[in-house]
């Protein structure tokens, strides 16, 4: 073949292959632009005042297309289904308690995305916020609303890299006190003082804002610690535990349980750990959960599953009874007020 | 050396037969440059994939990336044995480094589409390894290609012209996947199938341009029963193998630097995902003159000079310099100017030592050697980090390393015969002809250090 039989071959070929990047870009742009508009039927969304210290309200990340599409929406807590009020503050991941939020955000720059942790206050104002290393996936605020915690996935950008690993930082309002890395705090596995290079921590529920549990996994398992900031040590109680939740009478944990026989991308189920027998209850909900679990109250769990609009919400019984129910489409990341 | 290999390999001249131009420099070979365009348009396609990867699996398809560090060790001992095929095979006849590299680069086009189709992390991890083998297979084939292609007086600037291309293709290809999801938010299928068709371009490059026998002014002769064998018994490759093993074990992954650099200079945490960005920009802007530095200074001179950088790196995350943003300049510069002077340096001081009937062979040996070798200095690392915590642990690494260098040097002693090589003293780089953008083996590090 001459040259410029070669030549003639390679921009036949740019020619090709650009008009397919270019209308598979275009294509997706439209989908994007899609989701700005409302479509009847979805859920109604206002713009509105958001207030994160009135009590019986749920807060949460509103899935439902249009221009408040992932905003922090709230609505009666008794009346899911109503009118949304939206408080045009966007976040990945949010949680609330005490008054305080916490909002894990992405941040458009010119030509790169970055991430932050924003502290609001109950009107929904930023206090102070933190750059993070990587993307959001868990944020818990403490009961009192002192104490703040998030998970981020760091990965080493490298060539088809698969080194991912998680960063959990806590933080504390008073002083404005940051421990970048739980991976720093002394990990005590049945006790023994555990050292090495493949520990990670992620999924943070406190108890108070000295005592937490989270999940931190090293060898192949993964284990429930309980946590203590002022002495930074870190102690295993059970295994098989992931993305903790302490119910709010401080006695049980909801919590993605690694289960036999499931196909491989489909491994949890939805569980509950007694902390003081260590026994182990089913819920109803039979299907993969992947998201850190939210007591609505003293019996009930609310959770994500992937929907039409990416995200619904589903609740079902702590105790194993009833069975799983939507409560909230086109919703994710909720905390309930007062 | 040059000179002995054009004896054993009688008919095999290592160049297109002109003389060097002692002086006056001569251009870089057309196909160097065309293989640096396959490369450069790879790494975009490739460099958008893993840009938008942690995103797309955790706000996309809510899974857990965790899964994927596992099976980390079996992927890498997958590549290393396909590098080493994939080098045996491409010596094999007329055509085959070319046939074997279109392969890889073959393969690694095909699995973007296929990142359409997979929503689960077991089937994305084996797209993924799949990509990676891929990458494993072309490495070696493709060096030799580029060795063969020019003067051995112009092999280090060759290269060094290679990796520029190829690091500035890993820095493009995140800025043109931030713009497509810029354009068409969560558009993460218009980002694979962008990386897919520009793939397949660079196939298009290199099947259509780069010449199918590189070093047809001669006749290559095929390579004997046994290449990896025959080559591994060649004494300068043993040296350099040992070497890139011996500096391989004690260079510490990219990883475990970044997180010392932070903790060390206090950095805030949106600093961290450019921390290897600072290390491609110096990489880029010093590759092609440290490879023209190499070919008049000595290619292992030079090699052995980059590792001193890496030692000056090291020294000053453990010395207490303070936390001013020069040190974390300084500190990236180093680490770039590491690569720069070691990585497609090794490459063209491999191909000093390897005749050219086994050229791809004796890439693959001493760039597996020194994959492996990096990879277990992963996994110590990562036990010592723990043991003894970062400092101490990267002190003793820089113990090793000053240890390793002195022994290098003692082996790669200007050869006391005088078949030494027209051209100066061979150097040596890091084997997997990657920037550090891409370099997974040398990042490999399953989680955050404790």
């Amino acid at each position: 073949m001459n040259r410029k039989n070669r030549l003639l071959i390679l921009v036949a070929a740019v020619l090709v292959l650009g008009g397919v990047a270019i209308a598979a870009t275009l294509h997706a742009a439209g989908r994007a632009a899609e989701k700005d508009r409302a479509r009847p039927g979805d859920p109604r969304v206002g713009r509105g005042e958001v207030v994160l210290d009135a009590p019986g309200r749920s807060v949460f990340r509103n899935m439902a297309w249009g221009p408040h599409r992932d905003e922090i929406a709230s609505v009666p807590a008794a009346a899911p289904a109503g009118p949304r009020t939206s408080s045009g503050v966007r976040c990945l991941r949010f949680h609330a308690a005490g008054g305080t939020g916490i909002c894990l955000q992405a941040v458009h720059g010119k030509l790169r995305d970055g991430y932050r942790a924003v502290v609001l206050d109950a009107r929904m104002r930023e206090l102070r916020r933190y750059d993070l290393a990587g993307v959001p996936t868990r944020a818990r605020v403490s009961p009192s609303g002192r104490s703040v915690a998030w998970t981020v996935f760091v990965s080493g950008d490298s060539y088809a890299g698969t080194d991912f690993s998680t960063r959990t930082s806590v933080l504390g309002l008073d002083g404005w006190t940051l421990d970048r890395n739980l991976e720093d705090y002394r990990f005590f596995l049945d006790g023994r003082l555990h050292k090495a290079a493949d520990v990670n921590v992620w999924g943070v529920t406190f108890a108070d804002d000295r005592h937490f549990y989270a999940t931190v996994a090293t060898g192949g398992r993964t284990y429930l610690v309980r946590g203590d900031r002022t002495d930074r040590t870190l102690r295993s109680l059970h295994t098989n535990v992931e993305c903790p939740s302490l119910s709010p009478d401080g006695t049980r944990i909801a919590y993605k349980k690694r289960v036999e026989g499931v196909p491989d991308d489909a491994p949890w189920r939805l569980y509950v750990l007694d902390l003081r027998t260590l026994r182990e209850t089913a819920t109803a909900e039979r299907r993969n959960i992947d998201d850190q679990a939210v007591w609505r109250d003293g019996h009930t769990l609310v959770y994500a599953l992937p929907g039409d609009y990416g995200s619904d919400l589903w609740t079902v019984p702590a105790d194993g009874s009833g069975s799983p129910r939507v409560t909230m489409p086109a919703a994710l990341a909720p905390a309930f007020t007062g | 050396m040059y000179l002995a290999d054009s004896r054993t390999a009688p008919g095999v001249p290592d160049t297109a037969g002109r003389a060097p131009s002692p002086g006056r420099r001569a251009a870089v070979p057309a196909t160097v440059l065309t293989l640096g365009t396959v490369s450069l348009v790879t790494d975009i396609s490739s460099e958008m994939v893993s840009a938008v990867l942690p995103l797309y699996l955790v706000a996309e398809l809510g899974l857990s990336p965790l899964g994927f560090g596992l099976l980390d060790g079996i992927h890498n001992g997958v590549s290393a044995l396909v590098r080493l095929l994939g080098g045996r095979f491409a010596d094999r006849g007329p055509g085959g480094h070319k046939a074997v590299a279109a392969a890889g680069y073959g393969l690694s086009a095909l699995c973007k589409p296929l990142l359409l189709v997979v929503h689960s992390v077991p089937l994305i991890g084996a797209v993924l390894a799949a990509d990676r083998t891929g990458k494993g297979l072309r490495t070696a084939p493709r060096d030799a290609m580029i060795s063969l292609a020019c003067e051995p007086a112009g092999r280090g600037r060759a290269f060094g012209v290679h990796r520029a291309m190829d690091t500035a293709g890993a820095l493009l290809g995140p800025l043109l996947a931030f713009l497509i999801l810029r354009a068409a938010a969560g558009g993460y299928d218009a980002v694979f199938t962008v990386s897919g068709c520009v793939a397949v371009l660079g196939v298009l490059v290199l099947l259509l341009f780069v010449p199918g026998r590189a070093a047809s002014r001669g006749h290559l002769a095929p390579a004997g029963k046994a290449p990896l064998r025959a080559v591994s018994r060649r004494p300068e490759v043993r040296r350099l193998t040992v070497c890139a093993v011996l500096l391989g074990l004690t260079t510490v992954s990219d990883s475990f630097l970044y997180l010392t650099l932070q903790r060390r200079l206090d950095l805030s945490e949106a600093w961290f995902p450019l921390l290897p960005l600072g290390t491609a920009t110096a990489f880029l802007l010093l590759a092609v003159p440290l490879g023209a530095v190499a070919d008049r200074f000595g290619r292992r001179r030079l090699f052995l000079c980059g590792h001193l950088a890496l030692l000056g790196a090291y020294g000053m995350l453990v010395a207490p310099l303070g936390d001013s943003p020069a040190l974390l300049c300084l500190a990236l510069a180093l680490h770039g100017g590491f690569y720069a002077a070691t990585d497609g340096v090794l490459a063209a001081a491999t191909a000093d030592a390897v005749p050219e009937s086994v050229r791809g062979s004796g890439l693959a040996v001493v760039q597996t050697g020194q994959a492996a070798a990096r990879f277990a200095c992963s996994i110590a690392f990562g036990a010592a980090w723990a043991a003894w915590g970062d400092r101490t642990a990267l002190e003793a690494a820089a113990a090793s390393l000053a240890v390793s260098a002195a022994v290098s040097a003692l082996l790669l002693r200007p050869a006391k015969s005088p078949s030494a090589s027209p051209v100066g003293i061979p150097a040596r780089g890091r084997p997997s002809g990657a920037g550090p953008l891409n370099n997974h083996v040398n990042r490999v590090t399953h989680k955050d250090p404790p």
